[in-house]
């Protein structure tokens, strides 16, 4: 019995008496667990303990949906949901009151289109780089470098700034007398106003978080890369198998599981960018890189008159495409998973 | 015991003494454009020791967060007790009225009642506040720039084409960026809006349609953004209706004509020091006259307050005549009060060149439009400033034409307004 318990320390007098607690606890909620397991049933136990996790999620992930919702059916600028006219759908029909989506200009809420216009390159672009960014430098730093534990440091770092931190220092390097210029220009070369050119601004908000967020995806796929049995390359090293194969067919379909949490973290981190780029560009030049967050904060929040109902629609559409969007990518997984299960 | 019951009597009197504490905490909302925070601390402080039973908690924010948190937590019914704030009118609802609370009501009549109307609800009689400022908005030359490149600095009545021109002139002779700047600000751009003729209000007191005189200097401005004129830097730097100002760069050297107002003054006294010459120059013409916009900052009570009597305390300290006269001279602001300015203030500064800007912007005061003075107290300048600058922003960008941008102007403001339901 005494082996079971964790720490047990093989029954040492120190291991025994931090246990009495434990004991004394578990003896405390016994009798009122088994009443509960024979009002609900076995099986109703397992609801029983997910009902607290269950009721954080209701009060803080599903009510606030519901009263954004309820927020988007509303117009007005009062805040507090109870002075708000309702208005049906009429947000979401300014939202989509358009001639040609591919035009913001002929949209009703031209600022609406042009930042998901924006959002959508932007997540193109980031995603696939990061994706790409991530895996080739958790392969590196899975090698035996020298000082490897220092490079995986170096790579994380990033990760612990506050992206207002990240937003500043790169705000600092790109500007017009900023530390890039100042190099160019010891170096004999001509500046260059990079936050107020509409390609380079959109590459820098693109590169400024990648930097910021690649270290944490670069351990997720180095620990991926780790628990992959080491024979696995021993055997196909001894067959002779080229070490680009056995990328192709041992590490990425065993890093499969771990490339798809990625995935789905990276795309929908894309979707919600928000702080460090509001530093780093505050959405211009003009609007080039007004993202769809930016727009629905301002909407909201930063305009004389604010329009929280409009505000609500447009981060309710901007939630269903992210629910969509991941909803496809589990199924792939799913599909991916039985697929080479049948094999 | 008996010590149990000791230590519950001290708790209680330990709850009490603190409960006391809360309910004498004034809470202001304090934003800076220059030193004003420090004196006002200064003030404060010894306010606090004549009176003990007030405690004052002054929490300096940055200008966006007046502009940007403070209007949530108003709708929301929060906020601090008194607030620095610049969109005085628009927000009027939340403010509190002071006229039975504070000690003498007719002296702030008296000596703020040319701007009461500002900061309370059409139609009512409230004393809300006083504003802790009078601004002017208005230009700023390089002088040293000008002298070095032997140009002549335009006279008092050159027109924006004049400043232009001349700005271009030294800017190309002195190898400086950018010749002339703006705030990015619908306030800024309402100046000379107003001197090229432009009226934003309509017969029925709601916003109208964009006018001749205004597109006629919107259009202009593009332009000079278009050709290196004017700082694309300070324009094309944000989406939306974000302020941003180009005094860093006037600073540095780096700008030869900045159009902001009268309350960088200080600014430029403290950073420019001697490393070169300025002047003010009030606000060019345009066809129609010569005026810049007025404005300010008002410290304002807010309704929500749980202490009222307390708030209304400090408010009577801080409009008093000796603390707006100390506070005008420390701070290098023009100051609202009626008796103050008929008694002359001594501006605490060795700096010639500040003294003189103060006194330019007094004589640039004389000249603002109607329109320009009655623009701070009308309900839908906000909604107006706010359309104008993201739009401006988005044609000096080349992402739309100005034909567009005006059209989108309307369109945004006519939507704000029946959105507000009015």
């Amino acid at each position: 019995m005494k082996a079971d318990v964790p720490g047990g320390g093989g029954g040492s007098g120190l291991g025994e008496a931090a246990m009495v607690p434990v004991r004394l606890l578990m003896g405390a909620i016994d009798a009122p667990l088994r009443w509960v397991q024979r009002r609900l049933g076995i099986g109703g136990m397992a609801t029983f303990f997910l009902m607290p996790n269950m009721l954080i999620f209701g009060i803080f992930v599903l009510l606030p949906f519901f009263i954004n919702f309820a927020y988007s059916m509303t117009g007005g600028t009062a805040l507090f949901l109870p002075d708000r006219s309702f208005v049906g759908a009429e947000q979401y029909q300014r939202l989509f009151d358009c001639a040609n989506y591919t035009d913001p200009n002929s949209c009703a809420e031209d600022t609406f289109w042009t930042a998901v216009g924006n959002t959508t390159w932007f997540v193109l672009l980031q995603v696939s780089l990061m994706i790409l960014f991530s895996l080739v430098t958790a392969l590196i730093l899975n090698r035996d470098l020298l000082a490897r534990s220092f490079w995986r440091a170096v790579f994380f770092f990033p990760v612990l700034l506050s992206p207002v931190v990240v937003g500043l220092i790169w705000k600092w390097i790109l500007q017009r007398q900023g530390l890039l210029n100042f190099g160019l220009y010891s170096l004999g070369l001509e500046p260059h106003t990079w936050l107020n050119d509409r390609n380079w601004s959109f590459a820098a908000t693109v590169g400024v978080s990648i930097w910021a967020h690649m270290g944490f995806y670069t351990l997720i796929l180095l620990a991926g890369l780790q628990a992959i049995p080491k024979d696995l390359y021993e055997a196909a090293e001894m067959d002779g198998t080229r070490p680009a194969r056995a990328f192709w067919r041992i590490t990425l379909p065993l890093l499969m599981p771990n490339l798809l949490v990625v995935v789905v973290l990276v795309l929908i981190r894309a979707v919600q960018i928000f702080d460090e780029v509001y530093v780093l560009t505050g959405g211009g030049p003009g609007t080039s890189t007004l993202y769809l967050t930016q727009y629905i904060y301002e909407t909201g929040f930063a305009t004389q008159l604010r329009n929280p109902g409009l505000a609500a629609a447009a981060s309710i559409l901007m939630g269903v495409v992210l629910v969509i969007l991941t909803l496809v990518q589990l199924g792939l997984g799913r599909k991916g998973e039985n697929k080479g299960g049948r094999k | 015991m008996k010590k149990t019951r000791t230590m519950l009597a001290a708790l209680a009197v330990g709850l009490l003494t603190s409960t006391a504490a809360i309910a004498g905490d004034v809470r202001i909302m304090w934003y800076s454009d220059g030193v004003e925070g420090e004196v006002l601390k200064d003030l404060l402080d010894r306010f606090m020791k004549e009176n003990p039973g007030i405690n004052v908690i002054l929490d300096n924010v940055s200008y966006s967060v007046v502009r940007e948190q403070l209007p949530v937590q108003l709708e929301a019914g929060n906020g601090p007790d008194i607030a620095r704030v610049t969109n005085l009118k628009a927000q009027s609802q939340h403010w509190l009225d002071l006229r039975p609370l504070v000690a003498d009501a007719a002296y702030w009549d008296e000596n703020f009642g040319a701007q009461a109307d500002w900061m309370r609800p059409d139609g009512s009689n409230q004393i809300s506040g006083f504003m802790t400022q009078i601004t002017i908005a208005g230009g700023f030359a390089n002088k040293t720039l000008f002298d070095q490149a032997g140009i002549a600095i335009p006279g008092k009545d050159a027109t924006w084409d004049d400043w232009a021109k001349a700005a271009k002139q030294v800017a190309e002779n002195q190898q400086v960026p950018f010749p002339m700047a703006l705030d990015r600000s619908g306030h800024r751009l309402s100046g000379p809006n107003l001197a090229y003729g432009g009226n934003y209000v309509g017969a029925d007191g709601k916003p109208a349609p964009l006018d001749d005189g205004t597109k006629t200097f919107l259009k202009t401005f593009v332009g000079w953004v278009a050709d290196g004129t004017m700082s694309k830097d300070v324009w094309v730097s944000a989406a939306g209706s974000t302020y941003r100002a180009a005094a860093d760069d006037f600073i540095n050297g780096q700008l030869v004509y900045y159009y902001s107002g009268s309350w960088q003054v200080p600014n430029f006294s403290t950073k420019i020091g001697t490393n070169f010459d300025w002047v003010a120059t009030g606000s060019p013409c345009g066809p129609t006259n010569c005026t810049g916009m007025t404005g300010g900052a008002g410290l304002v009570a807010v309704k929500y307050t749980k202490n009222p009597k307390e708030v209304a305390k400090v408010m009577d300290y801080l409009a008093s005549e000796p603390v707006v006269k100390e506070f005008s001279e420390r701070t290098l602001f023009l100051p609202a009060h009626k008796g103050v300015l008929a008694k002359g203030l001594d501006f605490k500064t060795d700096d010639a060149q500040a003294k003189a800007a103060l006194n330019g912007f007094v004589e640039a005061g004389k000249s603002l439009s109607d329109a320009a003075r009655k623009l701070p107290g009308w309900l839908w300048s906000d909604t107006f400033y706010g359309a104008l600058v993201t739009r401006v922003s988005q044609a000096a960008a080349g992402e739309m034409t100005v034909d567009e941008a005006f059209t989108r102007i309307d369109s945004d403001i006519a939507t704000k307004v029946k959105d507000s339901g009015n």
